[in-house]
C-alpha cells in the first residue's frame, strides 16, 4: 500500500516536472504568440520614463498584431510581452532577466529603461545568448564591451550634443569656441561629456569650465556664478531631468547671459511646460521628433505616430516611447528575415538589419549601436506663454532657423 | 582645485550670500531635528523625506493655481498632523528604546515615504514657480533670486516665533520640562505622551515649511530627501541639542562651507565634502556625544 502511494506521488511529480519543462522550453513561441520579455521600471525613480517605454512597447505590439502580426515559415504569429517591475534597481533588473530567461523560457528580450539598467541586464542576456533589442540605453560603454546579442535602436550618448558644438563653431565663423560644461556623474551624462571633449578637440575649442554634478545635487548656483564670471560662448548641461530643470531655474533667476545653451532631457523634463518662457532658446538633444520625415507602413509618419499615441495614452509621445516602439519593428523584421525561431538565426538577422521606421533609419554597427540615425537638436521657442520645441539641426529636417545668440536677460520681457 | 574664486572678489560675495541664504534654510530643518532629538532622543532619518513631502504639498497647491508661497502656511498645518499621526502609529513604540531602534524605525519610515511620494506624485522632477524675480547687486555682477531671500526671511520668522512659543506657552514649557527630565515632568503632571506627539508634529511642521521653500527655490523629487537629513544631522551635532543660536550659526556655516567647497574643490565634491566634514566632526565629538539627554534652553 505504502509503496503504491509513493509510486503515485513519484509519477505525479514526474509528470508535473515534465509538463513544466515542456511548457517553459516552448514558451518562446506559445501557440500563436512569440513571447518577449522585459524588465521595466514601473516603480522607483525611473518610473515615469519606464512607463513611457512600456507604452511605446505596447503600442507597437498592438499595432503589429492588428496588422497581421509576424510571418514565420508561412504561419502568422503575434507578439506578447512578459513584463516585470525592476523597481529602477539594477540588481533587481539582472535577477528579473535571469527569471525571464530561466523560468519563463523567454528567448528574446526587450531592453529596460536607462543605460544603468541595460548595463546590468546585458551580461545576463549575453551569458544565455538571448538577443536583446533595447531602446533606452545610450551609454557608449554598452557598445564597447563586444556584446554580440545586444542591439540598440538609438544613437549612442556621446553623439547627443556634439552637433551643438559644431553649430556653435559655425556661428563663430568656423573658429573654436569657449565651452562651459556641467555634467552629472552617471554613465550616461559622462558619455555625453566625452562626446563634447571629442568635438572640442576636433574643432579646436577650449573647455573653460568642466564641472561634474553629484547625483543628489539640485543646486547649480556655484557653476552658474562661474559661468557669469568667465563668459563662455556655449554652456552645456546634462543631468537628466533634474539637471535640465535646475539649470533653467537658476539661469533665469541668476540672469546668466550665455549666447548658447545646450542640454539633454528637455522633453522628459517637460521643460517648456514647467518653466514656460524662461526655457526659451534652450537647445535640446533628442533622439527623435515627430516632425521628422521618416516613414514606415505600421505607424506611417512621426506625426501620425504622435497623434495615435496621444489618442491611446493621452499625452504627446516623448522620444523614449517612439524608440521603444521602433524596437518591436526591428524584432518583427528580423524574425521574418530569419524565417525561424532559432535564437542564433534571429541574432544573425538582427545584425543585417537595414530598415526605415517612423523613428528613423536603423542599421547596427559592430558594437550593436544604431549607426544610421543622426541625433537632432531642437530649440524651445515661445509665442507669449505658449512654448514648443522646433527642430533646428540637422538642416535637412530643420523646421526653423537656429536663433543665436540668446538675447540678454535684460532685453527679455 | 580651482582658485578662480580668489581672483574674482564678486564671486566671493556671490558664494557667501548664496551659502548664507541656503544655510538659513538648512538651519530651520536642523532646528526641528534638534528639538525632537532633544525631547525624545530620536534621530529621525526620515527628516529629509518629511521636508520633501512638505514641498509636494506646496507644489500641489501650486498646481491648483494658488501661489506656492501660501505653502509656508498650509504645508506646516498639514505636516503637523502627519507628524502627529506618525508618532501615534510608529514613533511612540520606539521612543524609550535605544537609539539604534529609532534609527531603524525612521529609516523604514523614510523608505515608505519615498515610495508613497513616488506613487502619488510620480517620479518626475518638479518645480513650483514663485515669479519673485531677482535682486541684482554691484552692477549685476552678484545676483540673488528673491525666492531665496524670501525663504531665508520666512525661515528666520518661523524660528523666532517658535522660540517665543517655547518660552511662553504652556505646551512649550511642557516640552522643555520633558526634555530636561521626562520622569520628573510626568510626576509633576505633564502628559509626556502628548508632549512627544506635539514635538514630533512641530518637527514635521518645520519640515513642511522648509519643503515649501525648497519647492520655490530648488527642485523636488521623491528621492532627494537624504541630503537634507544628513545636513541637518550634521548641523545638530556641531551645534549641540539645546542651543538654538548655535544651530543657526552652524547652519549658515554649513551653507558657506558647501558653496566654497563647490568653488574650490569642484562641484563633484560638494556633497562629498559635507560627508567628509561629518566624519571629521563625529570623530572629534565622539567623547562629547554622550548618551545622556541634553535639555533645551
Amino acid at each position: 500500500m505504502n509503496k503504491l502511494v509513493k509510486l503515485i506521488i513519484t509519477s505525479i511529480s514526474a509528470i508535473t516536472l515534465a509538463l513544466v519543462s515542456f511548457t517553459s522550453s516552448f514558451a518562446k513561441v506559445d501557440g500563436e504568440y512569440i513571447v518577449l520579455g522585459s524588465a521595466i521600471s514601473l516603480t522607483g525613480k525611473y518610473s515615469s520614463n519606464g512607463v513611457h517605454t512600456q507604452n511605446g512597447y505596447n503600442m507597437a505590439v498592438d499595432r503589429i498584431n492588428k496588422m497581421g502580426g509576424v510571418e514565420v515559415q508561412g504561419k502568422k504569429y503575434k507578439f506578447e510581452i512578459i513584463y516585470y517591475d525592476d523597481e529602477s534597481n539594477p540588481k533587481r533588473a539582472a535577477q528579473l532577466a535571469e527569471r525571464l530567461i530561466k523560468q519563463d523560457g523567454v528567448h528574446y528580450m526587450l531592453g529596460p529603461y536607462s543605460s544603468g539598467l541595460t548595463k546590468a541586464i546585458a551580461p545576463v542576456t549575453e551569458k544565455y545568448k538571448i538577443p536583446m533589442v533595447e531602446a533606452n540605453g545610450a551609454s557608449r560603454s554598452l557598445f564597447t564591451k563586444g556584446y554580440k546579442y545586444l542591439f540598440a535602436v538609438l544613437s549612442p550618448a556621446n553623439q547627443y550634443l556634439e552637433v551643438a558644438i559644431d553649430l556653435a563653431v559655425e556661428k563663430n565663423g568656423g573658429k573654436g569656441v569657449k565651452i562651459a560644461q556641467a555634467f552629472e556623474q552617471d554613465a550616461f551624462s559622462q558619455d555625453v561629456r566625452l562626446g563634447i571633449l571629442d568635438a572640442a578637440k576636433r574643432t579646436g575649442s577650449e573647455i573653460i569650465i568642466d564641472d561634474k554634478l553629484p547625483k543628489e545635487l539640485n543646486d547649480m548656483a556655484a557653476t552658474l556664478a562661474k559661468v557669469k564670471a568667465v563668459k563662455p560662448d556655449v554652456l552645456v548641461v546634462s543631468g537628466h531631468t533634474k539637471g535640465a530643470l535646475t539649470a533653467i531655474r537658476q539661469i533665469s533667476e541668476m540672469k546668466v547671459d550665455v549666447p548658447m545653451l545646450a542640454m539633454t532631457h528637455c522633453d522628459a523634463a517637460k521643460l517648456s511646460k514647467q518653466h514656460g518662457k524662461k526655457s526659451e532658446f534652450a537647445l535640446c538633444a533628442s533622439q527623435w521628433h515627430k516632425n521628422l520625415s521618416y516613414k514606415d507602413k505600421f505607424f506611417g509618419s512621426g506625426k501620425k505616430y504622435a497623434k495615435d499615441f496621444q489618442k491611446e495614452f493621452g499625452y504627446d509621445p516623448p522620444y523614449q516611447s517612439a524608440e521603444s516602439s521602433a524596437a518591436l519593428l526591428v524584432f518583427k523584421d528580423a524574425f521574418e528575415r530569419a524565417n525561424s525561431f532559432d535564437r542564433d538565426a534571429v541574432r544573425d538577422a538582427l545584425v543585417d538589419t537595414e530598415m526605415q521606421t517612423f523613428y528613423g533609419n536603423i542599421k547596427f554597427g559592430p558594437g550593436g549601436q544604431n549607426v544610421a540615425k543622426p541625433m537632432i537638436l531642437f530649440q524651445v521657442r515661445c509665442k507669449g506663454d505658449d512654448c514648443e520645441n522646433r527642430v533646428v539641426a540637422p538642416t535637412k529636417w530643420a523646421s526653423d532657423k537656429f536663433y543665436h545668440p540668446i538675447p540678454k536677460w535684460s532685453d527679455r520681457s | 582645485m580651482d582658485f578662480l574664486i580668489f581672483k574674482a572678489p564678486m564671486l566671493m560675495v556671490q558664494a557667501s550670500l548664496d551659502g548664507i541664504l541656503l544655510g538659513i534654510l538648512f538651519a530651520l530643518i536642523a532646528y526641528g531635528m534638534a528639538l525632537q532629538w532633544g525631547v525624545m532622543n530620536i534621530i529621525n532619518i526620515a527628516q529629509g523625506d518629511l521636508v520633501i513631502l512638505g514641498g509636494y504639498i506646496a507644489y500641489t497647491i501650486y498646481l491648483w493655481g494658488i501661489h506656492p508661497a501660501w505653502g509656508v502656511i498650509i504645508s506646516p498645518i498639514i505636516m503637523f498632523f502627519v507628524g502627529w499621526g506618525l508618532y501615534k502609529l510608529v514613533i511612540n513604540k520606539v521612543v524609550d528604546r535605544d537609539l539604534f531602534i529609532s534609527i531603524l524605525a525612521t529609516f523604514g519610515i523614510a523608505i515608505v515615504f519615498q515610495q508613497l511620494m513616488n506613487f502619488i506624485f510620480g517620479a518626475d522632477v518638479v518645480v513650483a514657480q514663485s515669479e519673485y524675480g531677482t535682486t541684482m547687486l554691484f552692477d549685476n555682477s552678484v545676483t540673488l533670486p528673491n525666492s531665496k531671500i524670501f525663504s531665508a526671511f520666512i525661515s528666520v520668522l518661523y524660528a523666532v516665533a517658535l522660540v517665543i512659543y517655547m518660552k511662553k506657552s504652556r505646551l512649550g514649557r511642557a516640552i522643555r520640562a520633558t526634555a530636561q527630565n521626562a520622569r520628573a515632568a510626568k510626576i509633576l503632571g505633564v502628559d509626556t505622551e502628548k508632549v512627544y506627539a506635539a514635538t514630533f508634529g512641530i518637527n514635521a511642521a518645520l519640515c513642511g515649511i522648509a519643503g515649501a521653500l525648497i519647492s520655490i527655490t530648488l527642485t523636488l523629487h521623491p528621492y532627494v530627501g537624504l541630503p537634507y537629513t544628513v545636513r541637518s544631522f550634521m548641523i545638530v551635532i556641531v551645534a549641540g541639542l539645546g542651543n538654538l543660536p548655535a544651530v543657526a550659526v552652524s547652519g549658515m556655516g554649513l551653507g558657506l562651507f558647501e558653496e566654497f567647497a563647490d568653488y574650490i574643490l569642484g562641484t563633484e565634491f560638494r556633497i562629498g565634502a559635507v560627508f567628509l566634514l561629518l566624519v571629521l566632526i563625529l570623530v572629534y565629538r565622539r567623547f562629547k556625544l554622550s548618551k545622556k539627554r541634553e535639555y533645551l534652553k
